[in-house]
């Protein structure tokens, strides 16, 4: 017996729906990889519902642990966890959501489990071999994992979220005297500040429409003026291009490209905003790209399904007020 | 202090990749090469910290062929104080590397390791929490800010939802991103200079470490390419075109 251990990350017990494309995942790994169950784990406050809740999508046995240790995630104690779970459920495998998370914590997992590591896979062959981007987005790699440990993480947008289906009724809590260095170690970090972007609006990764602002909106002031409201209209995310975000325009996390948030929303709209690759690399998956740029030989044209070639102060505000007309 | 700084070789990324005919790998024939931008800012930060007193001794490390050296010393020239190419012809992954970055660093008395938080080539975002993982050091990932103080390095990280900051005891490992800083420019002169400064050349064997890959890449190839739509002339044909084609509105 040997199964695919799922990190469940959550936020005080809501899963994210991230999770839930790492699980489809899972399950497309679980024949090539030849595990007989996927099982889950869960830590922090708020872990033992995330748990619970996740038995519903089909995992045979759930861990969790709201242990103070995990009071906040920190990559030592969650990855001294997450390993010491999998030894628990004889798990070869563990997968998790490509989140800021999900990269920090899985390689301490793989070193824990001698494991070897795919990041941010976006396709399971039949063969066990993984898909995976490099360059950029640029190119893609077909991979195996020689060794019989292995954790992965998963692109969101990759995968679809799995459904709800029928699975086990074992939620348990994990046991922390398995690893007695998670209550001796005294070489952890400790987190000491938290800054919370503004979040009234959809979550950038999984919004079903996002408008990205770039270096053409010119300030802040602008970005806000112009983004916001056309944002809104559509009941959208707001991403920005590096040149916005390095120029203040957006936070960081904003950030829509290959070294920030990649997104493949239903409705992507791009507002002056030129399309280097590396931006491209992190929204090219969207279903459908709209893109409003007034240099008419802009590369973010090239993928575009709707271009707009015009002045984005005259048009962005026009798209909004139609747009509110038709949701009125 | 000391502070040890892995760097990577990697294909230039302004230049426009092409995969060999069998898709084993990328042609790399007279191909430009730079330092990997992320382990860039790692060795700017790093030189950072020495100017402000906090830092007393840099040295490079990097694993690969006789031609890194070129790289290493260009990191010399912006300012660290000496490098170490493991010499290593084949494969590499990140698990390769961390184990060998984990040897030097037993080598050394150094209170942190610092390296870009993914490598621009091969993305994968693993080497900086294997090493920290292998000796089991804290680690702070994805660095918008470091200071370091009273033992300890406050590290601002960029994550999911905004920034969070972690305070780590010493010795740790750090990881940067993007925004921590602007790398300098290596001035002529003092790539001259670099040249002189100390190198050392050793092998995996040397250090204990075996050459073997866990991530074996079988192929490339390259995304099927998105095609572009149409132009539409006004925001009236866009607002239909959205209702009626794309049917998103």
């Amino acid at each position: 017996m040997t199964s695919i251990l799922l990190y469940i990350q959550h936020v005080d017990g809501k899963v994210l729906k991230g999770t839930l494309s790492a699980l489809t995942a899972a399950r497309e790994l679980k024949g090539p990889w030849k595990a007989d169950t996927i099982v889950g784990i869960a830590l922090g406050p708020g872990a033992q519902s995330a748990a619970q809740e996740m038995l519903s999508y089909g995992l045979s046995s759930a861990r969790y642990s709201e242990d103070a240790l995990f009071q906040r995630y920190r990559a030592e104690p969650y990855a001294r966890a997450i390993a010491l779970a999998a030894r628990e459920t004889s798990a070869s495998t563990v997968v998790a959501l490509a989140s800021s998370t999900g990269k920090d914590v899985l390689p301490r997992v793989a070193v824990l489990l001698d494991a070897a590591q795919a990041s941010d896979i976006i396709g399971v062959n039949g063969d066990g071999s993984v898909r995976r981007p490099m360059y950029a987005g640029n190119i893609i790699a077909e991979v195996e994992l020689s060794v019989p440990h292995r954790v992965v993480t998963v692109r969101s947008t990759a995968f679809a979220p799995a459904l709800q289906e029928g699975g086990g009724s074992e939620c348990s809590e994990l046991s922390l005297a398995g690893d007695p260095e998670l209550h001796e170690q005294p070489r952890f970090g400790e987190v000491v500040g938290y800054e919370i972007s503004k979040a009234d609006r959809p979550e950038l990764s999984d919004a079903s429409v996002v408008v990205s602002g770039g270096r053409a909106l010119g300030s802040a002031e602008n970005f806000e003026k112009v983004v916001f409201p056309l944002a809104d209209a559509f009941g959208a995310a707001i991403g920005a291009s590096r040149a916005a975000v390095d120029s203040g325009y957006a936070p960081n996390d904003w950030q829509v490209g290959q070294t920030g948030k990649v997104v493949a929303p239903n409705l992507y709209i791009s507002v002056g905003i030129s399309g280097a690759i590396q931006h491209l690399a992190g929204m090219k998956d969207s279903k459908v790209i709209v893109a409003i740029n007034k240099d008419p030989d802009a590369p973010i044209f090239e993928i575009a399904d709707y271009g707009l070639v015009a002045d984005l102060f005259a048009v962005a505000p026009e798209l909004t007020e139609k747009v509110l007309g038709l949701r009125s | 202090m000391k502070i040890l700084v892995p760097v990577k070789r990697v294909p230039d990324w302004q230049i426009k990749l092409k995969l060999l005919p069998d898709g084993s790998g990328i042609q790399t024939d007279g191909i430009k090469w730079i330092l990997n931008t992320f382990d860039e800012i790692a060795v700017e930060e790093a030189i950072r910290l020495k100017e402000k007193g906090v830092v007393t001794e840099i040295v490079l490390v990097s694993i690969g062929p006789e031609e890194v050296r070129a790289r290493l010393e260009y990191a010399l020239a912006m300012g660290a104080d000496s490098a170490i190419l493991i010499k290593h012809d084949g494969p590499a992954d990140s698990d390769l590397a961390s184990r060998a970055i984990a040897e030097v660093f037993k080598k050394g008395d150094y209170s942190m390791i610092m390296l870009g938080k993914q490598a621009i080539d091969s993305d994968a975002n693993q080497t900086a929490q294997l090493v920290a993982a292998r000796l089991n050091l804290p680690q702070a990932c994805f660095a918008s800010k470091v200071v370091v103080e009273g033992g300890a390095a406050t590290v601002t990280r960029e994550v999911d939802g905004g920034l969070e900051t972690i305070k780590v005891p010493l010795p740790c490992v750090v990881s940067t991103d993007l925004r921590l800083n602007e790398p300098r420019y290596a001035a002529l002169p003092n790539l001259m200079k670099a040249k002189k400064k100390p190198f050392e050349v050793i092998t995996l064997d040397s250090l204990g470490v075996s050459a073997d890959v866990k991530v074996r890449v079988r192929g490339l190839s390259t995304p099927s390419a998105r095609k572009a739509g149409r132009k539409v002339s006004s925001v009236q044909e866009l607002v239909e075109a959205l209702q009626n084609e794309a049917k998103v509105l």
